[in-house]
């Protein structure tokens, strides 16, 4: 009958605030609290060389690091294999080719490319991890700038690159196609998204699936000791896609009006 | 035999065999055929309601459920929140008006259900009804449950009086919205409001 503990619906999502640029020595940054979970995303972007089998695109790397404030089984080395868990489900997410535009952030094609090195930690653990993520990853891919280079060549032949001067002389990514996740875990014969902790104890399957903000699926992972039924799989799916699409559509709102805000926005960060 | 129960306090809680009732309302007697049978009525991972007993010197608690009200917990959602929270009153178990009940526990842990239709004395409180409840309990629970987070987010003391005007003041707006910061500032005000005009 579409009614939770908390009177929300099966297919809503709790109270969810999104900051941007909140660490100033990144080159993009958002945290993100929904409910109780609370997720800090830092972009750097550093020049590197480009993978032999893509010359002439840059990369993403991910890595997420449990903080011991998260949850007490994180304490010592828990949360490392959580943190595995969630940078390869990242690396799966973005492995599609639409998702970024890897092309752009190419300097010299086989010489130098832009690295985007996406480090997500875990501040607090208040159920639905995954969504929070991939919406904190979106949000600093979208606050990402990166500075403008221009190559010089030598007249010996070898390429100098230059930065240039003007801080605010940046590029930026282009985010439409950037993927959100949806985790929708199965209770008995129902399921719901963006479970709480105590509705992630009574749920023995989920399902997580990411999707762009055109509603296409690009990835799909099934975690949790339960069985799912293929019906049951299929109904999930549509109801992902539908929630991922108002989703992203909430979250493009949040932070064309954070740009619109300009400087004159204020910040609340950690001590607000 | 005794059985260790978890409270919110600094140790765990200990309920005795000999402090428990029997639906039929004897007395228990410690017999071996008594402790094999307890598991019958309880089981790892139950809800107890139970009154404490006594206090052993180095502060953990010893319960015991020696009263037909107290028992195991049927069909409810629980709510924990600091045990300051709780106003220490008599009585702990309230039936609100709107359709479903509340104990306030001492120790932080609230617990709500659909108010039962007859009272059926003579089993005790150990066999539990799974019937599905109604949607309207549900939502009266649900609405109740919100209510109650939001009285404790804004600081306000928890006693049936509370509960029930900040309940009143939350009818106008949807069950999930009460979590929103803004509503929950704007009904816990009328609440005071109206508490203040009590005294």
């Amino acid at each position: 009958e579409d009614l939770r503990v908390d009177g929300r619906g099966c297919e809503d999502y709790r109270c969810a605030e999104v900051e941007t640029d909140v660490v100033s020595n990144t080159s993009g940054s958002a945290r993100v609290k929904l409910g109780h979970t609370d997720i800090l995303v830092g972009v750097k972007a550093e020049m590197g060389t480009p993978k032999l089998e893509k010359p002439d695109e840059g990369y993403l790397e991910f890595f997420v690091d449990c903080s011991a404030n998260a949850t007490p089984e994180f304490e010592g080395r828990g949360g490392e294999e959580l943190g595995a868990e969630i940078a390869s489900t990242l690396y799966r997410v973005f492995s599609s080719e639409s998702s970024v535009d890897l092309k752009s952030l190419c300097i010299n094609p086989r010489e130098h490319c832009w690295v985007l090195y996406v480090d997500v930690l875990l501040l607090e653990c208040g159920g639905n991890l995954f969504d929070a993520i991939s919406i904190a990853v979106k949000a600093a891919l979208f606050n990402t700038r990166i500075p403008k280079v221009r190559v010089l060549e030598d007249e010996e032949g070898s390429k100098e690159i230059e930065l240039s001067d003007d801080p605010y002389d940046c590029i930026r990514l282009n985010v439409d196609d950037v993927p959100c996740i949806v985790t929708l875990s199965k209770i008995g014969y129902r399921h719901v998204v963006d479970a709480t902790p105590q509705e992630e104890a009574c749920s023995l399957a989920s399902l997580l699936i990411s999707v762009t903000s055109k509603g296409a699926l690009t990835s799909m992972k099934k975690v949790g000791k339960g069985s799912l039924d293929p019906e049951s799989i299929f109904e999930m799916m549509e109801t992902g896609k539908r929630v991922g699409k108002s989703l992203h559509i909430a979250l493009q709102k949040i932070l064309d009006e954070e740009e619109r805000l300009g400087t004159s926005r204020q910040k609340v960060g950690f001590l607000g | 035999k005794r059985w260790k129960v978890e409270t919110n306090s600094r140790l765990d809680s200990v309920l005795l065999l000999s402090s428990m009732n029997l639906p039929g309302g004897e007395l228990r007697r410690r017999s071996a055929e008594d402790e094999l049978a307890m598991r019958d009525y309880l089981q790892e991972g139950d809800l107890i309601s139970a009154e404490v007993q006594s206090v052993f010197s180095d502060g953990a608690i010893s319960l015991h459920t020696r009263s037909l009200k107290y028992g195991k917990l049927g069909q409810g959602v629980l709510v924990q929140v600091s045990p300051s929270f709780v106003k220490r009153q008599k009585t702990h178990f309230h039936d609100l008006p709107c359709g479903a009940s509340v104990i306030l526990g001492n120790n932080g842990f609230i617990w709500i259900y659909p108010t039962p239709e007859q009272k059926d004395e003579e089993t005790g409180s150990f066999t539990t009804n799974l019937e599905p409840v109604p949607l309207s309990d549900r939502e009266v629970i649900s609405r109740l449950r919100n209510c109650i987070v939001a009285l404790v987010t804004q600081k306000l003391m928890l006693f049936d009086t509370s509960i029930l005007y900040c309940y009143e003041a939350s009818l106008p707006h949807q069950i999930k919205d009460i979590l929103k910061p803004e509503v929950m500032e704007e009904i816990v005000m009328e609440t005071r409001q109206r508490l203040l005009d009590l005294e």
